[in-house]
């Protein structure tokens, strides 16, 4: 990123790690390369789309992948052979990195242990779908980016991560492991706020675009929509240990309705509306 | 059920919508039996707080009667006649603890929309635009109201409708405006804004010891019943230099206590007005701070200006240099209603506070336009719509 400011997570003097780089941030195809890859790709798509036939399938799915080789700058024929047309420099350039504090006026002890029960995180992190503890450090995360084109590009994104660190009451390191299809890197601190205000948590999240360079540019679209997202959910998660619920207004009625179309409960094509106003005004 | 929906600026259309329901386990489904227009309402109306959508229903000041309540609520029970805070407050949160209800961290579901515009998000305030959690109003057959137990008291048997449904908005914000002063016995109060919350902080600062107060306003309605009910010496700023006025009234030391109860849109005859209206009009200015600059240049040296009027974003020329040179205190802020409501009914009930003057107009839901019309023309104290009409 070209920010020449520092990364808060030096300011904290926390989360000063960087995930793995594996699987599907791996670039190994250069740039031209890609360019004609992805140009290619869309040819062949468009075309192959348009006849009903097997030649159009083979079309389509020759297309697709070359698109996917060209966007994601990951050939899995160059990984197989261990060719790598590039200079493997510009993988660690996209390095995104969320931070964010807020104090939660609970007793360190609860703040913990609600957030150490990671099956807990997809009640208050909405680009959740769920989190599985597989064993004590192990656990395997589904994502749920609703309402974004990257999601639909991407498919369902899953991985595993493991816990590197961990302090009981104070600090929680993890790391996604393997080929993640988001290598991610994340640690939370929690600390006395003076005066008994209770707990505070500071949280910082690393993580690399799905797709290399150009998933970097985007990631970087995406970028403040995601970063949103992700201060929200922590935002919510005060919410919730202070008062038991997360506020929403999702259900309830305005004059976009009409009384045929009764809402009892949240309805999806309120949320949609809901979701794209707000990241139309980010 | 109906409801009054925003439509775009200065268009209201009361429409047909879903009945509300519980979403929230302390949520609970009032009926309204009144609901008051006010003076923040016409900021949203006329544009100049942003976030407002196309079929929002409005309205923040009223009463009514609980009809659901969610499984998490204590203290309310099916047919309580409430009254309840137009501004949400958890009651969990340090800030609500600490009884600042309406800097609650908790009740406002987009609060990084004001967290940019302000750095902070303050409280949910209910039919009061997106930036302030996008939450359905109040000029409807019912509402959902969110936190309950906090934001609903149940008015004592004896007291109407009318007196209780001002303890809502406009006498909790009043009351603050007093409160904030720091009013000691004796002192002289000079208020600005004549309409529901000026007569509210007019009654209050007499309640807090204040020996005079003197309220400035230009509609002859206004000024007299701040002077034959609320008791206030009266100023009309459209025929005398207030400035001047208030010197020689207070014996050239000026007020002690100065109250801003007009905000982002007020009017004035002079240059400035004419100044801010026009950097206004081109969006270089959010507000009009023509009372802001008049109370910092009345206000008596060490004395205290107290600010419930509504301000929006960035103001200019504001006299800073007499504000620091004169030593003045400055306090301000949404009105914190659940830590005065209480004690508001009970001045209401010993007849301490008179409120039910301040309805001059009750209309039914289908009037909504015409009745923000009235209002905006400064026609009306106010006009309170009865969804039972």
């Amino acid at each position: 990123m070209e920010n020449k400011k520092k990364p808060l997570s030096s300011v904290l003097g926390i989360g000063e790690l960087e995930p793995d780089n594996t699987g599907s941030s791996q670039v190994n195809v250069g740039a031209g390369e890609r360019i004609l890859s992805v140009a290619g790709g869309v040819l062949l798509l468009s075309s192959g789309l348009r006849r009903q036939s097997l030649g159009g399938f083979l079309t389509v799915a020759i297309g697709g992948y070359l698109f996917y080789r060209g966007a994601s700058g990951n050939c899995l024929v160059n990984s197989a052979i261990g060719r790598n047309t590039t200079d493997s420099t510009d993988t660690t350039k996209a390095l995104i990195e969320i931070t964010k504090s807020l104090t939660v006026n609970k007793p360190r002890e609860e703040v913990y242990a609600y957030w150490r029960k990671l099956e807990n995180l997809p009640r208050f992190m909405y680009h959740l779908k769920e989190v599985q503890q597989l064993d004590d450090k192990r656990s395997h995360w589904v994502a749920q980016l609703a309402d974004n084109k990257l999601a639909g590009a991407l498919g369902t994104v899953e991985w595993d991560a493991q816990i590197i660190t961990e302090v009981e009451n104070e600090q929680l390191v993890w790391k996604s492991v393997d080929d993640a299809k988001i290598d991610n890197a994340g640690e939370v601190r929690f600390m006395d706020a003076p005066n008994g205000q209770g707990t505070e948590v500071h949280a910082v999240i690393q993580y690399r675009p799905p797709a290399g360079q150009l998933g970097g540019a985007i990631m970087k679209l995406f970028n403040p929509a995601f970063e949103q997202m992700i201060k929200q959910d922590l935002r919510r998660f005060k919410q919730l240990m202070e008062t038991g619920e997360i506020a929403t207004i999702k259900g309830q009625p305005s004059g976009r309705e009409s009384e045929q179309e009764i809402s009892q409960k949240p309805s999806l094509k309120y949320a949609d509306a809901d979701q794209q106003h707000e990241s139309g005004m980010l | 059920m109906k409801a009054v929906c925003y439509n775009g600026i200065g268009d209201l259309r009361t429409e047909r919508v879903p009945d509300p329901s519980i979403i929230n386990p302390k949520d609970a489904i009032i009926r309204v039996i009144l609901s008051s227009v006010c003076g923040s309402d016409l900021h949203l109306l006329n544009g100049y707080v942003p976030t407002m959508r196309e079929g929002d229903i409005i309205g923040h000041e009223f009463m009514g009667e609980v009809v659901e309540i969610g499984s998490e609520v204590k203290q309310l029970r099916k047919g309580d006649r409430v009254v309840v805070c137009s501004i949400l407050g958890c009651g969990e949160c340090q800030y609500c603890k600490d009884t600042n209800w309406s800097l609650c961290d908790n009740s406002n579901p987009h609060a990084w929309i004001p967290e940019k515009a302000y750095g902070d998000s303050p409280a949910g305030i209910l039919g009061y635009s997106h930036a302030f959690g996008g939450y359905a109003g109040s000029h409807a057959d019912y509402i959902r109201v969110p936190f309950a137990d906090r934001g609903c008291f149940v008015i004592p048997e004896g007291l109407s409708d009318e007196a209780a449904v001002f303890a809502s908005d406009a006498m909790p914000t009043g009351f603050m405006a007093a409160d904030l002063a720091d009013i000691q016995p004796g002192n002289i109060v000079a208020i600005w804004g004549c309409g529901g919350v000026g007569q509210m902080a007019i009654q209050s600062a007499f309640l807090l010891g204040a020996s005079r107060v003197i309220a400035i306003d230009r509609e002859p309605e206004r000024l007299r019943m701040a002077k034959e009910i609320s008791g206030a010496e009266i100023l009309d700023f459209s025929k005398v230099d207030i400035h001047e006025a208030l010197r020689e009234l207070t014996g050239g030391r000026g007020p002690d206590r100065c109250i801003d109860c007009v905000g982002m849109e007020a009017v004035s005859e002079g240059l400035d007005y004419y100044y801010d209206k026009a950097k206004q009009y081109v969006r270089l200015e959010s507000d009009r701070p023509i009372v802001l600059r008049e109370a910092i240049m009345a206000c008596r040296k060490g004395g205290t200006i107290s600010i419930v009027g509504v301000y929006g974003g960035l103001i200019d020329s504001v006299p800073m240099g007499a504000a620091m040179n004169k030593a003045l205190t400055f306090r301000m802020g949404q009105q914190h209603g659940q830590r005065y409501i209480p004690r508001l009914l009970e001045h209401l009930q010993k007849g301490e506070l008179n409120s039910s003057f301040l309805l001059t107009h009750k209309m039914s839901l289908d009037a909504g336009m015409k009745g923000y019309d009235l209002f905006n023309k400064k026609e009306t104290m106010r006009v309170v719509f009865a969804p039972g009409l």
